[in-house]
């Protein structure tokens, strides 16, 4: 008989996944420096840093990438997180039987580039965008054209695995990342695919992103160490930490995994997600619409507050988020909020943006299969106005059989995600 | 009929042809069709810029206003004409449950900027340091919600309310081409009831005529209708359009007793690399998946550039009336489908094709319970959509 879930839906499972952080690039090497508490927070060496606020970034400084732009880095990470979760799920490399869901930045043109053009229209006084229209008709740039679409990214990621019909490209700010998970779990319980390869991926420290981010006064300005910058739920956090990132889930129809023999890493149970209607960079006093999201997950899990036993916390370190998240897992949880760990991979990997929701999902999953949760670090001055258990700085042997994930975004965007160690 | 079908219970519609369905209706039969274009603003090329349109309608918060950039305004403008005709706007109990599917490209930038900058930079003996101060110094820091394509779904709930949920998908005209097919393929699952989907584009920026001048798929000569031409070197003109339907499922539109416009019958997608015959052969395969009626007519969203050539000699097999959304109003990159969608749309509700836009399009004859609109983007992706009678 097909396995159900409890609202008579296909189960979803994790049969894959891979991941690039500023840690380094794999699985186990991330686990193992997460789970040690180290940062991969330095200095910013990519670009000068003079004159600016904020000069460290968890940027992924070794993976080389052509042509030079943060679309192309964050494009070759989402591939090979996106090769170790297929290697890991036994499916061929090149023939992933499914859709692609992609969560990843909005890809902009950068200096370098609108110099180039400027300087092949032959202007060296005013370079406006007359200009620019002269130098882009040398058709010199045509794969710029192409290399700066958006839909570039998801369709050389279809041609390199595969992927079943039109790929989706999804962007909901901070909860990206979780977003592209949702759109696949739900294409799998509709009966539309047995499989769907999601990933979400993000690479946006040049200068231009970080001064944007800088300006809404929403980045840590401690850069004297850069390992302990980023300092979710502590008393003098002052904002996050911009990273770089990549984590790719193979997700699929549990009785397709089980009739494969594919190792089955964990289980999708629950999506929930709200628009906040409040503020374009605020959450609203209230916080209800986190709090939506979270009851939204947990309903669409078919589960309680006191399902769960671990929280993967969205935990950005700005003063803002953390407090927020506090009020929300609070009023939620209740009394069984003091007793479940929730803990910050952001503190050690810091922000990874578009790619966080996915990033921290399979973060999620390694905690409840290994049994460890990976510590909120920085944690040197607890916030009384937090009460909850965050894991402080050292990692946590536990028996974790069920997860959740938060992401929250700028413009107002949350998802919250459950995940199980194993069907239940 | 099945409770489950996607039906349109709302259009919000706002382009260089004015604003709403009626006057949309009434431009595309006048005799002759007359463009409204601008040659002027952005040398060798021309655009179909917006209509003038009273923001304060559907934005009365001026604070609002000021947060947004014109491709944000455009889409909470339309999505709000969208929500009024179907009679949810400010109904708190549907939009706290109501969906919402964008499809986005990027913000606008700041032009002045932009060139400050670039005339500038290379007369600087540290470049990198100079720009990092001009950057602190003279972006507004308001300016990024306005470049963040996530931001105009942000926009919409703030100034309408609409909080069940909110994705953005990017990725150009086929981005608009799943919002709805994720849309419909929720409601049909029943993953939601309510959905508010669409897509809008200011072509008024410098910026994206860079971009796809750089691609060379920019029409550089004189304006013409679409197959006049592609018989002169093709290329696109932008459009500034805004477009959002709420989409709802038969028992929903029932059970509040709004009135259906027309039904999604049916939504495909598709993509390849674009090798000579490879679209066509996508579009053939969704074209016998949907099996459109004998009177069915096709609204194609073919922007001039790419595989338009390609496009064109397929939709000339089919031997059906067809017309090219592109002529009335231009090319809005991630609308283009859902605009092309909105015509088919009132088509089906009209009960008839809307007039022939140049000598090259053939008249129709008779009633249509069917429409269908056609979508290849500029560089990839195939989709198509069938409108049927409610």
């Amino acid at each position: 008989m097909a396995h159900t879930d409890r609202s008579g839906r296909p189960v979803v499972a994790v049969t894959g996944f891979g991941v690039v952080t500023s840690l380094g690039q794999g699985v186990e090497d991330n686990w193992r420096r997460l789970t040690a508490g180290e940062s991969g927070i330095r200095r910013i060496t990519r670009f000068p840093t003079d004159g600016l606020k904020t000069t460290i970034a968890g940027t992924v400084d070794f993976i080389p990438h052509e042509p030079p732009t943060v679309a192309a880095l964050a494009l070759r990470i989402a591939e090979l997180a996106a090769e170790e979760a297929v290697a890991a799920s036994g499916l061929k490399q090149d023939d992933v039987p499914g859709p692609l869901f992609l969560g990843f930045p909005p890809v902009e043109f950068e200096w370098p580039q609108r110099q180039a053009i400027g300087a092949a229209s032959g202007a060296n006084d005013h370079v406006g965008y007359a200009e620019l229209f002269r130098g882009a008709a040398t058709a010199q740039f045509r794969p710029m054209h192409a290399q700066t679409l958006f839909a570039y990214a998801p369709e050389m990621l279809a041609d390199r695995f595969g992927t079943r019909g039109a790929p989706i490209v999804t962007s909901t700010a901070c909860a990206t990342g979780a977003t592209a998970i949702q759109l696949g779990a739900e294409a799998i319980r509709r009966g539309e695919t047995s499989v769907a390869l999601c990933i979400g991926a993000d690479a946006s420290v040049n200068p231009e992103s970080l001064i944007r981010f800088s300006l809404l006064s929403a980045l840590s300005q401690s850069n004297d160490p850069p390992e302990q910058a980023a300092k979710p739920f502590s008393a003098n956090r002052d904002g996050f930490v911009m990273a770089e990132g990549a984590g790719a889930l193979v997700l699929e129809e549990l009785d397709h995994a089980l009739a494969r023999g594919a190792k089955i890493l964990g289980i999708v149970e629950g999506c929930g997600e709200r628009a906040d209607d409040f503020h374009r960079t605020r959450s609203s006093p209230d916080g209800k619409p986190i709090i939506g999201c979270i009851r939204a997950a947990l309903a669409d899990a078919g589960l309680g507050p006191e399902d769960i036993a671990y929280i993967n916390a969205h935990g950005t370190g700005t003063p803002e988020n953390d407090r927020m998240e506090n009020l929300s897992v609070t009023t939620v949880f209740g009394e069984h909020a003091a007793r479940i760990p929730i803990s910050s991979n952001k503190s050690m990997i810091g922000h990874t943006l578009s790619a966080a929701g996915a990033v921290e999902a399979i973060f999620s999953l390694l905690t409840m299969q290994r049994g460890r949760i990976p510590p909120t670090i920085n944690h040197r001055i607890p916030d009384p106005a937090i009460a909850l258990d965050v894991v402080p700085n050292v990692a946590r042997d536990a028996d974790v059989a069920r997860t959740m994930s938060n992401s929250f975004g700028f413009g107002g965007q949350t998802v919250s995600l459950v995940l199980a160690r194993e069907p239940a | 009929m099945s409770d489950r079908d996607a039906l349109i219970t709302g259009i919000g519609l706002v382009s260089s042809l004015g604003e709403g369905p009626d006057a949309h209706w009434a431009a595309l039969n006048a005799s002759p069709f007359a463009p409204v274009l601008d040659a002027q603003a952005y040398p060798p090329f021309t655009l179909h810029p917006l209509a003038k349109v009273e923001f304060d309608r559907q934005i009365p918060k001026r604070g609002d206003q000021r947060q947004m950039e014109s491709w944000q305004r455009i889409g909470t403008y339309a999505a709000g004409l969208a929500l009024e005709q179907a009679g949810v706007k400010g109904d708190k109990e549907l939009l706290d449950r109501a969906h919402m599917i964008v499809a986005a490209g990027g913000g606008e930038r700041d032009v002045s900027v932009d060139e400050a900058v670039l005339s500038g930079i290379g007369k600087q003996a540290h470049p990198d340091a100079w720009l990092n101060e001009r950057l602190m110094s003279d972006l507004r820091p308001t300016l990024f919600l306005a470049q963040l394509s996530n931001l105009m779904a942000g926009n919409i709930s703030i100034v309408h309310g609409v909080v069940g949920s909110s994705r953005t998908f990017m990725g150009e005209e086929a981005s608009g081409v799943d919002a709805v097919r994720v849309a419909c393929a929720r409601l049909k699952a029943g993953q939601g009831d309510l959905f508010l989907v669409g897509a809008a584009y200011n072509a008024e920026r410098p910026d994206v005529h860079m971009h796809l001048a750089l691609g060379g798929a920019l029409r550089t000569k004189p304006w013409a209708p679409l197959r006049a031409r592609m018989e002169d070197g093709g290329g696109a003109a932008l459009g500034s359009l805004g477009c959002f339907f709420v989409i709802e499922s038969r028992a929903h539109a029932a059970a509040r007793g709004a009135k259906p416009l027309a039904r999604i019958a049916g939504i495909e997608a598709g993509r390849c690399r674009r090798n000579p015959g490879e679209a066509a052969a996508n579009a053939q395969r969704q074209w016998d998946a949907l099996a459109p009626a004998a009177d069915a007519a096709v609204i194609t969203a073919a922007s001039g550039a790419g595989a338009t050539a390609e496009e064109l000699a397929w939709l000339d097999t089919l031997n059906r009336p067809v017309r090219a959304a592109t002529t009335a109003f231009g090319h809005p990159l991630e609308a283009a489908f859902p605009a092309a969608l909105a015509l088919a749309t009132l088509s089906v509700a009209h009960g008839q094709l809307f007039a022939p836009l140049e000598a090259g399009e053939a008249p129709a004859q008779g009633a249509l319970t069917q429409a269908v609109a056609n979508c290849w983007g500029h560089w990839r992706g195939e989709g198509m959509a069938l409108v049927a009678a409610a």
